[in-house]
């Protein structure tokens, strides 16, 4: 037993519990409380922005391609579904079955992490950046003959690249997280059936990662 | 997960062979953490401090070469009189330090951490690691911050609540690392503050001692419990503003930008949906902790323990649906202004709830006028001033006039100074055993009080009538205006009074690090108090509890009839009282 391990154990207090979870869950969704805020904050600001715009917002599709997002989100929704397979593999009593799944859960968001950042070099390549469509670029000129409003692709930029960089950010996080589930507690069996906490609370936050990604990918994709 | 508990009674809580480093900088105990941040709030209360010295030196002798002032470099001082670029980032930076990385984090920080498990009668917090990224990450904000005031074009001019477009556009504030600093401080900032709320938040749910009900829990720890909610929902969405704020600066998006489709008000919207319940985050604790004090000290049990839980859960509630009184002038619908300017009115209900509860503690107690009790005293006093004074600028028409001015500046730092500062001063030297093991010394901490409490109202009182008479705050220099002319005396009293002030505080600063050393050895329960916290050893050791302590009452029990002393410790049985009955434990 580590010492970082025997830190982390402590006797069994026995406590009043407002609630009847344990405390890792707990933090997980108190956690979780915080993040809607944040993406709330993100995402209530891409709202009044876009319908406080001087004129036109871009009609969907023309810079941004629906197609390879909506296979990113089917992954995204697979992966979701994947972790929930290791969960119930694990508290089936099953870790070999637990460890296939959540390694598919890897596989799947890092591939949407690489479909990611593949679509933004594109995106850049093509003129469309944090700061607006680049002079001269491809875009630029869609937006001289009018197909794009001029006046509201800053807006379009920012808000796009804030809000799915940051979800992007919490996909990273949540695929490093479970790489460490998997080769430092899955791998060596410390994940048992007696004990599987990390799966559980890794798949509260990676379900809502998912979650917030379809809101993402109807209102910046879709409308 | 049920596992873990039978291999865990290995590890005992008191068997401490942890190194120095794992013990002291490192550590996961929330003590030392707490102990930490009191460090680290205590120097930002210092630069605080110096910098509203020079503030004051400004405003009261206008144009005057300031004592010192030839050591400022050329790009702060032309021949020791400030320059006005450098007096708006000396505001800047007060404000910064002052909210955010000392009053914020001495109450929560300091004592959310110290208090909550050991009121509560649990090992420690309920994520230690995490707790410990909380302080780091803390301590890495208030570093770069600090360090934004020695960056070339100097540190961020937009004033502490960073307006945009000012705070946006480098060629508008001629600020541009300082800036950007800013907005990377205040990021690490509040992810420090979301890791220490959840931590709080559920210690506090699923950690108490057996028989520590919802209803017995002291109300410092209600008070830190839903500041640490207001926490975990408020200041992400400073995060999410000061990130675009950020993208803003360093990438050049358009949210803030006008001209570009942007909306500039959206940045003051985001910051005081933040802002309002970061001023409850603010006094919350300080009205809990006073609550304590001020039943300890009158030694009487608190006056109406339940409607001071509510009336905190009601303050709590209606912060979230205030902010807007903070923009009466940045124009907005009437009618929203008048829903704004009621809802801000309501609060002044549990808060008058909590003010004649104090006063009802008070009232036929056997009060004793030791340090802490003094500045509860002092606290429910001028909290009530800056209450009053409060509600003159919920009323729209009437924040119209007083909005961006001295008045502003009266209230704020009546609620802030003479409310939480004047808490923490009480709450120092009370917990000052616990943490240290020595007690600090009462008479100078007396001494300290006195002279505080005088040269604070003498500071901020006229300010009330300087702000009547239109002196906007902010401004570099008030004698440019005639009609602010026949006020200048009245800004040099203030700032006299100021330099006083701050002379006061070298007797707090030389009294705490004295007693660190030299204090009066501290006995278990110096004040008799009833809280779990005082049955343990001064100083508290690693671990806490070595059997966890059953909890049969609440913590206001004193001058109880039938028991000998004046005060009954939570943890006593009498013979009347049962076991509590409990839920199986799950283990962590």
């Amino acid at each position: 037993m580590t010492h970082a391990m025997a830190s982390a154990m402590r006797p069994p207090f026995p406590a009043e519990r407002g609630v009847d979870v344990y405390n890792k869950k707990l933090g997980m969704w108190v956690f979780l409380a915080s993040e809607v805020m944040f993406f709330a904050a993100l995402i209530g600001s891409y709202v009044i922005l876009r319908f406080g715009a001087p004129g036109e917002w871009a009609r969907p599709g023309i810079v941004l391609n629906i197609k390879i997002t909506a296979f990113n989100t089917f992954l995204l929704i697979c992966s979701s579904v994947s972790m929930v397979k290791a969960y119930a593999a694990i508290s089936d009593g099953d870790p070999r079955k637990m460890r296939f799944w959540l390694l598919m859960t890897i596989i799947g968001g890092a591939m949407f992490v690489g479909i990611q950042v593949y679509e933004y070099f594109h995106l850049v390549e093509h003129g469309f950046t944090p700061a607006g469509v680049r002079e001269g670029s491809e875009l630029a000129e869609l937006v001289k003959d009018g197909t794009l409003p001029a006046a509201t692709m800053g807006l379009y930029g920012s808000t796009f690249f804030t809000m799915t960089g940051f979800h992007g950010f919490h996909v990273t996080c949540g695929v490093i997280s479970m790489a460490y589930l998997y080769f430092v507690k899955a791998l060596p069996g410390k994940i048992t059936p007696q004990d599987y906490a990390g799966i559980e609370v890794v798949g509260l936050y990676w379900h809502f990662v998912d979650l917030v990604w379809i809101i993402l990918f109807t209102i910046v994709y879709l409308i | 997960m049920s596992t873990v508990a039978a291999t865990a009674h290995a590890v005992h809580a008191h068997h401490d062979d942890r190194s120095f480093v794992r013990k002291y900088v490192f550590s996961t105990d929330h003590k030392i953490i707490g102990i930490q941040f009191l460090f680290l709030s205590l120097f930002s209360l210092l630069v605080g401090g110096v910098l509203a010295m020079q503030i004051r030196w400004q405003e009261g002798f206008p144009g005057q070469p300031m004592p010192g002032g030839k050591l400022l470099p050329e790009t702060m001082a032309s021949g020791g009189v400030l320059l006005p670029e450098y007096y708006i980032e000396l505001v800047t930076m007060h404000g910064t330090f002052m909210v955010f990385f000392a009053i914020m984090l001495l109450l929560v920080g300091v004592y959310a951490n110290f208090l909550i498990p050991l009121k509560l009668g649990a090992h420690d917090m309920a994520f230690p690691r995490i707790n410990m990224a909380s302080f780091w990450s803390a301590f890495v904000a208030g570093i770069l911050m600090f360090a934004s005031m020695f960056v070339p074009e100097g540190a961020a001019r937009a004033g502490w609540t960073m307006y945009t477009p000012l705070s946006a556009r480098h060629d508008l504030s001629g600020s541009s690392l300082g800036q950007e600093l800013w907005s990377i401080s205040i990021i690490f900032f509040g992810l420090s503050s979301v890791l220490g709320s959840l931590n709080y938040i559920s210690t506090v749910i699923n950690n108490r001692a057996p028989g520590m009900t919802w209803f017995r829990m002291p109300l410092s720890v209600w008070a830190l419990f839903i500041t640490a909610i207001l926490g975990l929902l408020a200041v992400p969405v400073l995060a999410g503003a000061a990130i675009m704020l950020l993208f803003e600066q360093i990438l050049g998006t358009h949210f803030f930008d006008p001209g570009a489709g942007g909306q500039a008000l959206l940045w003051q919207h985001l910051f005081w949906f933040f802002g309002h319940p970061e001023v409850y985050i603010l006094i919350l604790p300080a009205m809990g902790m006073v609550s304590d004090l001020v039943a300890n000290g009158s030694r009487k049990p608190i006056f109406g323990y339940h409607s001071m839980v509510f009336a905190i859960c009601g303050i709590a509630f209606l912060g979230w649906i205030v902010w807007g009184h903070h923009m009466f002038v940045s124009g907005m619908n009437p009618t929203l202004g008048s829903t704004f300017m009621v809802s801000t009115l309501l609060i002044a209900v549990p808060s008058a709830i909590k003010v004649f509860n104090w006063m009802g503690t008070m009232w036929r107690g056997n009060i004793q006028f030791h340090t802490p009790m003094l500045n509860a005293i002092g606290f429910v006093a001028m909290f009530t001033i800056g209450g009053l004074s409060g509600i003159f600028m919920a009323a729209t028409p009437l924040d119209m006039f007083i909005h961006d001015t001295y008045f502003i500046v009266a209230h704020l730092h009546y609620v802030l100074f003479g409310g939480s500062l004047f808490a923490i001063f009480g709450a120092i030297p009370y917990w000052y055993p616990k943490m240290f093991g020595r007690l600090m010394s009462d008479r100078w901490g007396k001494v300290h009080f006195y002279l505080t409490f005088l040269f604070y109202n003498l500071t901020f009182f006229p300010m009330h009538i300087t702000g009547m008479a239109g002196h906007m705050r902010r401004i570099y220099d008030p004698t440019v205006y005639d009609f602010l002319k026949p006020y200048q005396p009245m800004n040099e009293f203030i700032s006299i009074s100021a330099f006083l002030l701050f002379a006061t505080q070298i007797i707090f600063f030389v009294n705490f690090w004295w007693s660190l050393f030299k204090g009066e050895k501290a006995p278990l329960n110096p004040w008799h108090d009833n809280g779990l916290e005082w049955t343990l050893p001064s100083p508290a050791p690693h671990g806490n509890w070595e059997t966890p302590p059953t909890v049969y009452r609440g913590p206001y029990e004193f001058s109880a009839p039938g028991v000998s002393e004046d005060y009954l410790p939570q943890n006593r049985k009498l013979p009347t009282d049962r076991e509590p009955a409990l839920a199986p434990a799950h283990g962590d």
